[in-house]
């Protein structure tokens, strides 16, 4: 079985969400077979990372199997948010890209066409 | 017997003709239904506050003529009545809005309750009360409120429809109690049924944002296409008795409702998902699945309730700094040198001429949303060179006059900038600070008042 790295974009759609200081970050595969590779992928660890540069403190996920789906929940990573940020974005809408941008190693098979 | 619940609007500012064919499919449909408009963001009302200080018949929705008038008549004619949260800072001039609109459609016995009791600005000490989740650290030491409203829930919404309300204008109330409330009053649910209000939260939870079940931020071309995104559908709900809940939108629009647009929603603004906190009822998601039950439509299993809590969220605003934005588009071959340059020399200027601002760059293009104030993105971009890139300046601070010099800054650079600097633009806005706390329910009583638009107007 060949296995490929590849963006999480290719594999799965996310969006996000804010409260405060707060995001949320859906992560959805797009096959099902997909979710126990992401779990143990794409991890607290590697989000809050990914997002270090903004201030994130906390990451935490939500597991949700039966709807096959993640909820990231990331602490003081929108820059004080709308109340005091000074970035266009200051909801961090588009913040569900940068976590897409994350790679992991999947069979090729799982691939969508 | 099924009802029917549609959405018209997810937030103030959203498509104006969205609500005409959810209107036309539940008339068609000729199940009992209701519609429901969502457009009061965190922070709407606190601008709708300052609208009505400055000309006390405004601070409601300012569309809510343009999304009323074409489908008033249809919805009084086949029973199906309209709530919103669309009275903003101030229900009772929205309902006189809705009065006149209604006399010159020839609807002069369309009754229109008023929900009062959310704006808590005069009754409630804010000093005294729990600061409500991660909001501890804003500062608001000597900052000046400006508005502070609780979330109430669908009970006295459910009270103006039993007065035989066909609209009803609200100011704040939590999202979902929009849909909650007309299922309450249709299949007579009790407001301890912790089950069934929770299908009623999400239900509401799923449309309050309007397209966003049925396709909007969702499309990605070539990855996730929907069909015509320029005619987007609105949702359209399915309600049993029992708590089935389908979703689904209205057939001749574009858009589209699968699993994938609905866990999205499902999860959207969402912390822990066994644990959604609303006026009405704690929403638990944890063992919710999904399933695609026709085209474009998606039933919903395994929702849990429990007890709403004895608070109520109450989000105060205050009057913040200034906020200046500038502008400038360089293109063509060294696009991305004379921006980086740009982008330092503006930093330079703040420093030298002391404005006492924070300030950030951005370069468009290159690295700005995802980017944090230091510009570590764009700083070190090692890609290819861009066609074009805007170079855009944001500073803030409590002084209106530094934050403008700040932002004029930008405009400076159509003559002291790079070879081919243009396109200037630059402005300056008043920022809003909210901070959330936590009230008794109790100290929070609402008020109904349901009059004939001839009576109102």
């Amino acid at each position: 079985m060949s296995e490929v790295e590849v963006p999480l974009h290719a594999v799965a759609h996310a969006r996000a969400g804010d409260k405060g200081n707060r995001s949320n970050i859906s992560l959805i595969p797009y096959d099902a077979a997909l979710y126990p590779l992401l779990a143990k992928q794409v991890t607290e660890a590697r989000v809050l990372a990914l997002f270090a540069h903004r201030g994130a403190t906390r990451c935490t996920r939500y597991d949700l199997p039966l709807l096959q789906a993640f909820n990231f929940v990331i602490d003081d990573v929108l820059e004080g948010g709308v109340n005091g940020s000074l970035n266009l974005d200051g909801h961090g809408k588009t913040q569900s890209f940068r976590l897409l941008s994350l790679t992991v190693t999947v069979p090729r098979e799982l691939l969508p066409a | 017997m099924t009802f029917l619940v549609g959405n018209g609007g997810g937030f103030s500012g959203d498509r104006v003709d969205a609500p005409i064919p959810v209107v036309r499919s539940l008339v068609a449909r000729g199940l009992p239904a209701a519609m429901f408009f969502e457009t009061l963001g965190e922070r709407t009302v606190a601008l709708a506050q300052l609208e009505r200080r400055r000309d006390p018949e405004l601070g409601y929705e300012p569309m809510l003529e343009r999304l009323l008038e074409p489908i008033l008549a249809d919805c009084f004619r086949a029973r199906i009545p309209i709530l919103g949260n669309f009275g903003a800072a101030n229900p009772p001039a929205a309902a006189r809005l809705v009065a006149r609109l209604a006399l010159r459609l020839g609807l002069p016995e369309l009754k229109i309750a008023v929900i009062g009791g959310d704006d808590v600005m005069g009754s409630i000490a804010l000093d005294q009360l729990p600061v409500h989740e991660a909001d501890g650290s804003i500062d608001i030491k000597s900052a000046r409120l400006v508005a502070a409203n609780a979330y109430i829930g669908a009970e006295p919404l459910v009270e103006a429809l039993r007065l035989g309300a066909d609209v009803v204008v609200a100011g704040r109330t939590s999202d979902p109690a929009l849909a909650i409330a007309p299922l309450v009053h249709h299949f007579g649910w009790s407001f301890d049924d912790w089950e069934k209000l929770a299908v009623g939260a999400a239900c509401g939870h799923l449309l309050e944002c309007g397209s966003q079940v049925t396709g909007g931020v969702f499309w990605d071309p070539g990855f996730k296409d929907i069909p015509d995104p320029a005619n987007i559908g609105f949702p359209i709900a399915e309600v049993t008795a029992e708590g089935g809940l389908v979703i689904t939108k209205p057939e001749d629009t574009g858009g589209i409702v699968d699993l994938r647009t609905i866990k999205e929603q499902l999860l959207y603004e969402l912390h822990d998902p066994s644990h959604y906190i609303t006026p009405d009822v704690v929403l638990d998601i944890s063992r919710c699945h999904v399933e695609q039950v026709g085209k474009d439509r998606v039933a919903i299993h395994g929702l849990g309730g429990r007890p709403r809590p004895d608070t109520l969220k109450v989000t105060a605003s205050f009057e913040g700094s200034w906020l200046g934005e500038g502008e400038v588009s360089v293109a063509g071959p060294n696009a991305l040198a004379r921006a980086r340059a740009t982008a330092d020399v503006l930093l330079r200027r703040l420093e030298m001429r002391q404005l006492g601002v924070r300030a950030r760059v951005d370069l468009i293009g290159i690295a700005s949303v995802l980017v944090s104030d230091v510009g570590a993105l764009w700083r070190g971009y090692e890609g290819p060179e861009p066609p074009e890139v805007r170079i855009r300046l944001a500073a803030e601070g409590a002084d209106r006059d530094m934050v403008d010099q700040a932002a004029r800054e930008v405009l400076a650079m159509l003559c002291c900038g790079t070879a081919g600097t243009g396109g200037a633009r630059w402005r300056l806005t008043p920022r809003i600070l909210t901070r959330s706390y936590l009230v008794l329910r109790e100290r929070v009583p609402t008020t109904v008042s349901v009059r004939s638009a001839r009576e109102m107007a």
